[in-house]
C-alpha cells in the first residue's frame, strides 16, 4: 500500500485549466452536479426574495391549515394555492418557505466547516511535511487522536453543554470544521515531503529562498489543485452532518430553518403526513448528490488515473510512471508515507 | 520477532491516545458549563446541598485530578460517599451515574448487545454486498453494468440514512406491513423476532455503507488489474478467476480492512442515528439519553467506551494488515 500511495503523491495533480475544462465538460453528470450546486447557492442567497414574492415565511404559524389533531388538513401534507409544499404540522408554517430557507443553514454550515478544514489540514500538513521531525511527530499523533475520537458522539456530546451565548452556527461551523481536517492534513503532508525533494524546491533552497518564500511560491501552487478536490469532497460530508446534529436534536435549533431538523421533528407525524419528511428530505438528498456528483467529475478532470477511462490513460502514461518511481527511490526523505 | 516488537508499538501508541483522548474528553465536560451537581441537586437547591453533592460527587477536586481518579477507576473501581449513602463502582468504573443511581460501565454492557446486533448484522452485509459489487463493477468496466453499479453507488453514498430508513418504515412498516416499525427483540428471547426487527436497519445501514466499499473496491481493483504483476500472472496462463481472486483481490482487501474496521468500531460504539430511526435502546440511545439530561459521568463514559472500541479497531487493522502485507512490518514505525 506504502508503494501505491507514494507513488500517487509524487505526481500531483496541477490546475492547468485547459485539459481540466474539457474533460469536466465531457463528464455530464458532474456538470449537471455543478449547475445543481449553483442554483442552490443562488436561492439559499435570494431565499427572503422568493419566499416573499410567493407571499410566504417560514415562521408565521397558520392555525387554519391544520385540522383538530395539528396534522395538515386536506391530503398531501396540505398542499395548496397558498401552501406549495404543503404546511408544518401543529404550526402551520409554509413548508415551502422552510425548505428554501433552510438551504441557508446547510450550505452555511457546509462551506463554513470545509474551510476551517482545509485551512486547519493545510497549514498542518504543511508544517508537518516541511519541517519533518518533531513538528511531524506532534501533528501526526494528533491526527491519531482525532481519529480516535467518535466523532458524531464527540459533536452531540459538545453540542449538549456547549454555553447558550455561542452562536449554535458559529458552534456547528467549529465542532464540524475541527473533525475534518485529518484528511487533508495527510494528504497535504505526503505531497509536500515528496515536493520537498523535488528539483525546483532544492535549486531555489540553494538560491537561498526562505520557508515563508518556498511555501507560498512553490509549495502552495502545487497543492491548489488536491486542495480544491478535496474541499469539495468534504463539502456534502459536512453539509451530512449538520443535518444529522440537527436531525437528532443538537444542531440548528428552532425556529432557525433546517432540513435535519425538520426531517427529525417529521419522525414523530410520518406515517400521518409523509410530505413533510419528502421535500426537507429531497433538498437535502439533491444537494448532497449534486456536491458528489461534482466532486467526484473535479477529480477525475484533474487526475485522469481514477477516472473512467483510467485504463487507456494509465497505458499511456506507465512508461514516464516508470521513471517517476525510480526518482522517489533516490530521496528517501519524499518516500516515508 | 519484529511482528512482535511492531505490535508492541502499536499498542503503545493505542494506549497513548486513548489517554489522551479521555483526558480531552473530561476536560471538556469538566470545563464547559453544566454542573452536574446543580443539575442533581433539584429544586430547591440550598448552597449547603449543592456543596454535599459537589463533594459527594468529588467535583471538588481539580479537573485533573479527576481524570486521573477516572483513569485509576477503570483499573482499581471507585467509592463515591462514605458509610451509609455509599455508591461502589467495581473495575472497570467508567465512572458512575448518579441521576440513573448505576455504574456508567454497568449501563453500557447493558446496552451493547443492542448495538452490537445491529452493527454486526450490517457489517456482513455491507461488506458482501460492498466488495461483490464493486469487483463485478470492476470486471464489467465500461459497459452498462459498472455505469448502473456506480450511479447506484454516488446515490447511496448521498443519501442520508435517516431519511433512507424513515422511508423505509413508511414503505415496509406501515403500508405493506412486513416489519414491525420499532423496538428490539433479544436474541435469547426470540431470534425470528430478533432478525425479524433489525432486518430493516441492517438493510438500511448496509445498502448505504456498501456505495463507499463499491466505489472503493471498483477504484482498487482496476489499479490492481492493469498492474504488472496481474499481466504476469495472466502470462503465465493462470486462469481469470484465479488471477482475481488471487492476485487482484489480495491488494484490494487492504484498503476496504482499514475501512471496513474503522467503520465498524464507529458503529459499534453506538449507531445514534439508526437507533433513533428504528426506536432501538442501544448505546446510542443511551447516549442521546445522556445528553438530553446533560448526564456528565454518562457522556464521558460513553464517549471513553466508544473511543476505546475505535482504538482497537484500529489495532485489529493493524494486525490484520501485518499479516496480509509484509511491507506493512518493515516500512512503517
Amino acid at each position: 500500500m506504502s508503494l501505491e500511495r507514494s507513488d500517487e503523491l509524487v505526481d500531483p495533480p496541477t490546475l492547468r485549466a485547459d485539459g481540466v475544462w474539457r474533460r469536466l465538460r465531457r463528464d455530464r453528470f458532474a456538470v449537471a452536479g455543478g449547475i445543481v450546486v449553483v442554483l442552490y447557492i443562488l436561492v439559499a442567497l435570494t431565499a427572503p426574495l422568493i419566499t416573499r414574492a410567493a407571499g410566504v415565511d417560514p415562521y408565521t404559524y397558520d392555525l387554519a391549515s391544520l385540522d383538530g389533531r395539528g396534522a395538515p388538513a386536506g391530503g398531501w401534507g396540505g398542499i395548496s394555492s397558498d401552501h406549495w409544499f404543503g404546511v408544518q404540522p401543529l404550526t402551520g408554517r409554509d413548508l415551502f418557505a422552510i425548505v428554501l430557507v433552510g438551504s441557508r443553514a446547510s450550505l452555511v454550515v457546509g462551506l463554513g466547516a470545509t474551510a476551517l478544514s482545509v485551512a486547519l489540514g493545510t497549514v498542518l500538513g504543511l508544517l508537518a511535511g516541511w519541517f519533518g521531525g518533531a513538528v511531524d511527530w506532534v501533528i501526526a499523533r494528533g491526527i491519531d487522536v482525532l481519529i480516535g475520537l467518535p466523532a458524531l458522539i464527540f459533536m452531540i456530546a459538545v453540542g449538549a453543554v456547549a454555553p447558550a451565548w455561542l452562536p449554535r452556527l458559529l458552534l456547528l461551523v467549529l465542532i464540524i470544521g475541527f473533525f475534518g481536517w485529518t484528511t487533508i492534513a495527510r494528504v497535504v503532508r505526503g505531497q509536500v515531503m515528496s515536493l520537498r525533494s523535488s528539483g525546483f524546491v532544492r535549486a531555489s533552497q540553494a538560491l537561498g529562498a526562505g520557508h515563508a518564500q518556498i511555501i507560498f511560491r512553490h509549495l502552495l501552487p502545487n497543492l491548489a489543485a488536491t486542495i480544491v478536490v478535496f474541499a469539495t469532497i468534504a463539502i456534502p460530508g459536512a453539509i451530512g452532518a449538520e443535518a444529522a446534529l440537527s436531525f437528532l436534536g443538537v444542531g440548528v435549533p428552532a425556529p432557525t430553518p433546517s432540513w435535519g431538523r425538520s426531517i427529525g421533528d417529521a419522525v414523530t407525524w410520518f406515517s400521518v403526513d409523509p410530505m413533510y419528511l419528502v421535500f426537507p428530505g429531497a433538498a437535502l438528498f439533491v444537494l448532497t448528490l449534486a456536491f458528489n456528483a461534482f466532486g467526484d467529475g473535479l477529480r477525475d478532470a484533474l487526475d485522469p488515473r481514477t477516472s473512467r477511462h483510467s485504463r487507456r490513460d494509465r497505458a499511456r502514461r506507465s512508461p514516464r510512471g516508470s521513471g517517476r518511481t525510480r526518482t522517489r527511490d533516490q530521496s528517501p526523505r519524499g518516500a516515508v508515507a | 520477532m519484529k511482528l512482535a516488537r511492531f505490535l508492541l508499538g502499536r499498542i503503545a501508541s493505542l494506549v497513548f491516545v486513548l489517554l489522551v483522548v479521555s483526558l480531552l474528553t473530561y476536560a471538556v465536560f469538566v470545563l464547559l458549563p453544566a454542573d452536574p451537581a446543580q443539575l442533581a441537586c433539584g429544586k430547591p437547591c440550598t448552597p449547603e446541598r449543592l456543596q454535599t453533592a459537589r463533594e459527594f460527587m468529588q467535583l471538588d477536586h481539580p479537573w485533573f485530578q479527576q481524570w486521573f481518579d477516572f483513569v485509576r477507576g477503570i483499573f482499581t473501581g471507585r467509592t463515591f460517599g462514605t458509610g451509609g449513602a455509599q455508591f461502589t463502582c467495581p473495575a472497570p468504573c467508567l465512572g458512575y451515574s448518579f441521576r440513573l443511581n448505576a455504574p456508567v460501565t454497568e449501563l453500557i454492557l447493558g446496552r451493547f448487545p443492542v448495538t452490537a446486533s445491529i452493527a454486526l448484522g450490517a457489517a456482513v452485509l455491507w461488506l458482501l454486498a460492498g466488495v461483490a459489487s464493486g469487483v463485478v463493477a470492476a470486471l464489467r468496466h465500461g459497459t452498462v453494468i459498472d455505469r448502473g453499479l456506480m450511479v447506484a453507488a454516488i446515490t447511496g453514498v448521498s443519501a442520508p440514512s435517516y431519511l433512507v430508513g424513515l422511508l423505509g418504515i413508511l414503505l415496509f412498516g406501515f403500508t405493506l406491513d412486513m416489519v414491525p416499525v420499532s423496538g428490539y427483540v433479544p436474541f435469547r428471547e426470540s431470534p425470528v423476532d430478533w432478525v425479524w426487527h433489525l432486518v430493516l436497519p441492517w438493510v438500511v445501514l448496509a445498502l448505504l455503507n456498501a456505495a463507499i466499499y463499491t466505489r472503493i473496491t471498483r477504484g482498487q481493483m482496476l489499479e490492481a488489474l492493469s498492474s504488472d504483476y496481474v499481466r504476469t500472472a495472466r502470462a503465465k496462463g493462470i486462469g481469470e478467476s484465479r488471477v482475481v481472486t488471487r492476485h487482484a483481490l489480495r491488494n484490494v482487501a487492504i484498503p476496504i480492512t482499514t475501512l471496513f474496521a474503522l467503520d465498524l468500531g464507529g458503529l459499534l460504539g453506538g449507531a445514534v442515528i439508526t437507533e433513533r430511526v428504528f426506536s432501538i435502546a442501544g448505546l446510542g440511545a443511551l447516549l442521546m439519553d445522556a445528553v438530553g439530561s446533560t448526564d456528565v459521568p454518562l457522556l464521558v463514559g460513553v464517549t471513553v467506551f466508544t473511543a476505546a472500541i475505535i482504538v482497537a479497531a484500529n489495532l485489529a487493522v493493524d494486525v490484520v494488515y501485518s499479516l496480509l502485507d509484509p511491507r506493512v512490518r518493515v516500512g512503517r514505525p
